[in-house]
């Protein structure tokens, strides 16, 4: 009985692809390499590598782990995946030059950044259709959403702001004018602040969502780093909303932030360009895609420490774990 | 093109229903602006590849105009820009019929004696913004408090080169100079950087515009003959640094010296604001935005004119005004900065109202390197390791 519950578990190892549940996959777009890389989030090891379509950018996965969605920029729509076998199962009208997206909580629709064009498109995930367009600022990126999936945030990048969408109505009801060029926007699980980081700016404005105000400004301040390589662009939070990690760009770190005083605690050196990150569904790890030394950097969450680097694919952007 | 004289709205652009059921509640606050060109009666360049185009700069400004407007939508704030091109003898009077419009934001695309007689002109009724001028002259002796520089000088130019031969520790430089007063200026701007961050200039020679050798049918072949001579017999150097502001000979040099040795400066590593083959910092979609609407890549003065337009529409945003006055105070506060894709916030030097940015030295086809370099530090900003630094100004306003 011991040597054939090995046995099974040996297999299963080997075969990889079929791990259990404790293994998550791990997929890293990779802009110039036109790729993605899937890793394996227990092992840490690369899976493989598997072609996805012209500047693959923005990547997110559906609640239920069917289906991988990557903004193929330079080809001017979003493909779908079957994350298990890489498989592109059909795409999505997305608009031209898709950067970011985000999903509604449920699974549907898709809310996508259309950069070039200074709008934001609605896509039906279900039947493939394009619901709505919605006129933003110039060029627009971070895309998030409320825990509850009424309100859409989106970032305009040469506008600097966040607009404030609802998500059924598709009109904008709030802008609120932040630091030079926001890239992401992120609410916490409670839905009590949103945070949004301002690239250029070298801020992270904590916003109320109910007053569409600002009620805080995180700025960073990093010994032996000229404060112009300060660049903060993703911004991910703890289900408990305790610990919010921000990218700092070219200063190739990860800000630790208390999530309840909004106060800077720790630095985490990652590699260079550190751009989007992702967790693990059980919050262990968390991965971030660093677009100039091609790799990806593995925070382990509890320690606030770096545990390992994964070489990935060429200049990697996004990067997304399956939930199950 | 003698006295002819251009006209063109741009800016005005179409709402669409989508963008009116954005738009604002109360009616929009125009800001209205110009952009003034002053056309030399020019030789062809050397190259055919650099014939200017004849919308240059006003591209620039119609995508400035076109973001401020998108941004605008939110604010309830609208952006106009005209185009008027002009000659030497009319710039006075075309800036006059602006004046009595009350424009008072003008770009100015002019060498630098018409830059500084069209601030003169303007006095304290208009802002200047020089999106081409690049004499030290401009930001030192000659500045004016009514006049920013979106154009970085040849200083912060020459020094930005300076610092990436320094880290790449050649040294030693062999400057050649053209013979006009702007190549002059140009060669003085590379003998401050060498003594600055401590490079020899261990030879020098005047290449003389005899007015021939430019470019003929058999322009190539009277060079192969004379450049190897002209560059013969000098002194051991690690580069030859070639200051033609001009635009005489320089493009010339590259694989014709006596020694196998790179060329900088005008030619083969070249110091720029702007280069279509910039990506970092989100340049991919503003270039790929500039070239679906100017069907061609953007140029310096194009991105010199985005920038001066882009910092008008971004101190509207941020102080909630179209005022000129609340505009100006507020872009020549130390409270202004605007991004332009190239890495960090362009931010004003308030002594001589120059644009701080970092320098793109460029090949024909790469951006090779972006200064300040990382080694080069300073107490106020990285950016005032290039040109003209507080306690060396001698622009007094």
């Amino acid at each position: 009985m011991n040597h054939l519950s090995t046995a099974i578990l040996t297999s299963a190892i080997c075969l990889g692809l079929g791990t259990p549940a404790l293994a998550n996959r791990v997929f890293v777009s990779n802009e110039k390499g036109n790729d993605v890389t899937v890793l394996d989030s227990e092992t840490l090891e690369v899976i493989g590598h598997y072609p996805v379509g012209a500047r693959p950018r923005g990547i997110t996965i559906s609640p239920d782990g069917k289906e991988l969605y990557v903004c193929a920029s330079d080809d001017d729509l979003v493909r779908v995946f079957n994350p298990e076998t890489m498989e592109e199962t059909h795409t999505l009208p997305s608009g031209p030059d898709p950067e970011l997206f985000v999903l509604h909580p449920s699974g549907n629709p898709l809310y996508i950044a259309n950069e070039d064009d200074n709008l934001v498109t609605v896509v039906d995930t279900k039947t493939h259709k394009m619901l709505a367009e919605i006129p933003v600022g110039v060029e627009p990126e971070g895309m998030g959403i409320s825990p509850d999936g009424k309100v859409v945030i989106n970032t305009s990048e040469t506008t600097n702001m966040a607009h404030f969408i609802n998500s059924e109505t598709f009109e904008i009801f709030a802008n609120v004018l932040v630091d030079s060029r926001p890239r992401f926007a992120q609410y916490n699980d409670a839905g009590t602040k949103l945070y949004v980081s301002s690239e250029i700016g070298g801020t992270v404005s904590v916003i109320n969502p109910e007053t569409q105000t600002i009620e805080k400004k995180i700025s960073f301040d990093i010994p032996g780093v000229l404060p112009e390589a300060i660049q903060p662009v993703g911004v991910r939070v703890t289900k408990d909303g305790k610990k919010v990690f921000v990218a700092l760009g070219p200063a190739n770190r990860v800000a630790v932030i208390n999530g309840e005083t909004d106060e800077v605690e720790d630095y985490l050196l990652v590699g260079q360009r550190v751009w989007q990150m992702g967790f693990t569904p059980d919050e262990k790890y968390l991965f971030t895609t660093n677009g100039n030394s091609n790799d990806v950097s593995v925070i382990d969450v509890a320690a606030n420490k770096v545990v390992k680097s994964i070489p990935v694919g060429q200049q990697p952007w996004g990067v997304v774990v399956a939930p199950n | 093109m003698k006295g002819r004289i251009i006209i063109l709205l741009a800016g005005l652009c179409a709402t669409s229903p989508a963008m009116a059921q954005q738009a604002a509640q109360k009616p929009a606050q125009t800001v209205r602006a110009a952009v003034l060109r002053v056309d030399m009666n020019e030789l062809p360049p050397i190259s055919r590849l650099d014939t200017p185009p004849a919308d240059l700069g006003f591209a620039g400004a119609r995508l400035a105009i076109d973001d401020n407007d998108t941004t605008g939508r939110f604010m309830g704030q609208d952006f106009e820009a005209l185009e008027i091109t002009a000659t030497p003898q009319t710039a006075v009077a075309e800036l006059d019929k602006l004046l009595a419009e009350g424009i008072s934001f003008i770009v100015t695309l002019a060498d630098e004696e018409n830059t500084l007689k069209l601030a003169d002109q303007a006095g304290d009724r208009a802002l200047i913004f020089n999106a081409r001028a690049r004499g030290d002259r401009l930001r030192g002796a000659d500045c004016r408090f009514n006049t920013i520089h979106t154009a970085p000088s040849h200083a912060m130019m020459a020094d930005g080169l300076a610092q990436f031969l320094m880290w790449k520790k050649w040294s030693d430089w062999f400057l050649i100079s053209g013979s006009h007063p702007e190549d002059i200026a140009l060669a003085d701007a590379y003998r401050r950087a060498a003594t600055k961050f401590g490079a020899k200039i261990v030879e020098e020679r005047i290449y003389e515009d005899t007015g021939g050798g430019r470019r003929s049918d058999s322009g190539h072949v009277q060079v192969q003959q004379q450049m190897p001579v002209f560059t013969q017999r000098a002194k051991e150097h690690h580069v030859v640094v070639a200051a033609d502001e001009a635009g005489i000979f320089a493009l010339w040099l590259p694989y014709q010296t006596w020694d196998a040795r790179p060329v900088v400066g005008s030619a083969g590593l070249v110091p720029h604001s702007w280069h279509p083959s910039l990506e970092a910092w989100g340049a991919t979609q503003f270039q790929n935005r500039f070239e679906k609407l100017a069907t061609r890549t953007m140029r310096d003065e194009d991105y010199q004119t985005w920038l001066a337009l882009r910092m008008i529409g971004e101190a509207a945003t941020r102080t909630n005004s179209t005022e000129s006055a609340t505009l100006k105070d507020f872009m020549l506060s130390d409270r202004f900065e605007v991004a332009g894709f190239k890495g960090q916030k362009l931010t004003m030097r308030d002594w001589d109202h120059q644009l701080r940015q970092p320098i793109l030295l460029t090949t024909g086809d790469v951006t090779a390197s972006v200064s300040p370099q990382d080694q080069y530090l300073h107490q106020t900003s990285a950016l005032d390791t290039l040109g003209i630094d507080r306690p060396e100004t001698q622009c007094k306003f």
